[in-house]
């Protein structure tokens, strides 16, 4: 069963392997070109694991940003993981011993497999989530550690390969798609953030948008809303 | 003296981005009963939040100058035909990625 659960898991991960290969390579390069050497790399990508989440980071230390500054900075970056955990936590319920480090690697490429994955009746879940977290994790951390060490000598240009992220989340949104007959939440999550980008600019409008996104879930709760149904039935 | 400040930065960092992952989980624990509207919340986010990542990858495009966001839209039509026709994830991501590859490094 563990075995099973490896295995699909080390199969699901292969496209966020080519991304994550790919963004810490440059993130690795990025990291030496400011002058941080590789231990950095492996410190940075082993305790935050978070691609935009260090990116930004780079600049905040290179710009000797203050501590408050760096942290608020963060947390309006990554307060969409908020959003992922609250759905997730009856995927992620049971999950024991493992739970606090699936939590700790919830990035937007794990959770955009876990949250949508529909596992066969022989896998079990909290290995497979616990597999997938760890490979992808050990992809980011090999991927940020050969960038800084030999980045700048790669024989090859790697552009583009990155995009294995955007394929990878236009494939799930496909498959999403196909599944299900309520395209609302699916057109609503793009044509809002889309909205968001144009109004707010590249670098705010994340936040606003998830609010918003949020809040048009709200809104079309009494359309939408599968669970209460249930529920009600039972009550 | 070495400068501690950068370490300093990094630790706060992990800090704050473990603190956003780790909320949800403390504000609503297993076993204690949660506002409905969290868990309907919960079940319809995912589609939503995939969609916002689609166009998150593309925050960096710009449609006004050359190639106009082209290579992005070409391989992403590309990605979708595929999945539909085959539905298979690994032939759609890595073909989407070399013909994304082969627009950048060559055509465009």
């Amino acid at each position: 069963m563990r075995k099973k659960s490896f295995k699909r898991a080390f199969r699901d991960s292969l496209p966020i392997m080519a991304g994550y290969l790919a963004l810490g390579i440059g993130y690795g390069v990025l990291l030496q070109s400011k002058g941080y050497s590789f231990w950095w790399a492996i410190l940075m990508s082993c305790t935050m694991f978070a691609g935009s989440g260090q990116y930004a980071g780079v600049d905040f230390m290179a710009s000797g940003a203050s501590l408050l500054t760096t942290a608020f900075m963060t947390l309006i970056i990554n307060c969409r993981h908020f959003f992922y955990g609250v759905s997730l936590l009856d995927k992620y319920r049971g999950t024991g011993i493992f739970k606090p480090y699936l939590i700790f690697g919830l990035t937007d490429e794990t959770y955009s497999i876990t949250a949508t994955v529909k596992l066969e009746k022989d896998i079990s879940p909290k290995h497979y989530y616990f597999f997938l977290t760890a490979l992808n994790h050990s992809y980011w951390i090999t991927g940020c550690v050969l960038g800084a060490v030999l980045g700048m000598f790669l024989p090859f240009s790697g552009e583009g390969v990155d995009y294995a992220m955007t394929a990878l989340f236009i494939v799930i949104m496909v498959e999403q798609w196909l599944d299900t007959k309520e395209h609302l939440p699916a057109i609503l999550g793009a044509v809002t953030t889309l909205v968001c980008l144009v109004v707010f600019g590249a670098q705010y409008f994340i936040v606003p948008a998830l609010f918003l996104i949020a809040a048009e879930m709200v809104i079309f709760r009494k359309k939408l809303d599968k669970t209460t149904e249930e529920a009600h039935e039972h009550d | 003296m070495t400068d501690l400040h950068p370490l300093w930065q990094v630790l706060v960092m992990a800090a704050v981005i473990a603190f956003t992952r780790f909320l949800p989980f403390l504000a609503f624990p297993e076993g204690r009963r949660r506002p409905r509207v969290i868990t309907y919340l919960g079940s319809v986010l995912p589609y939503a939040i995939i969609g916002m990542l689609v166009v998150y990858c593309f925050k960096g495009v710009s449609v006004f100058t050359y190639p106009y966001g082209l290579p992005e839209l070409i391989a992403a039509a590309f990605v979708v035909g595929m999945h539909v026709w085959l539905r298979n994830t690994l032939v759609s991501v890595f073909g989407g990625v070399a013909v994304y590859m082969i627009l950048v490094q060559l055509v465009f």
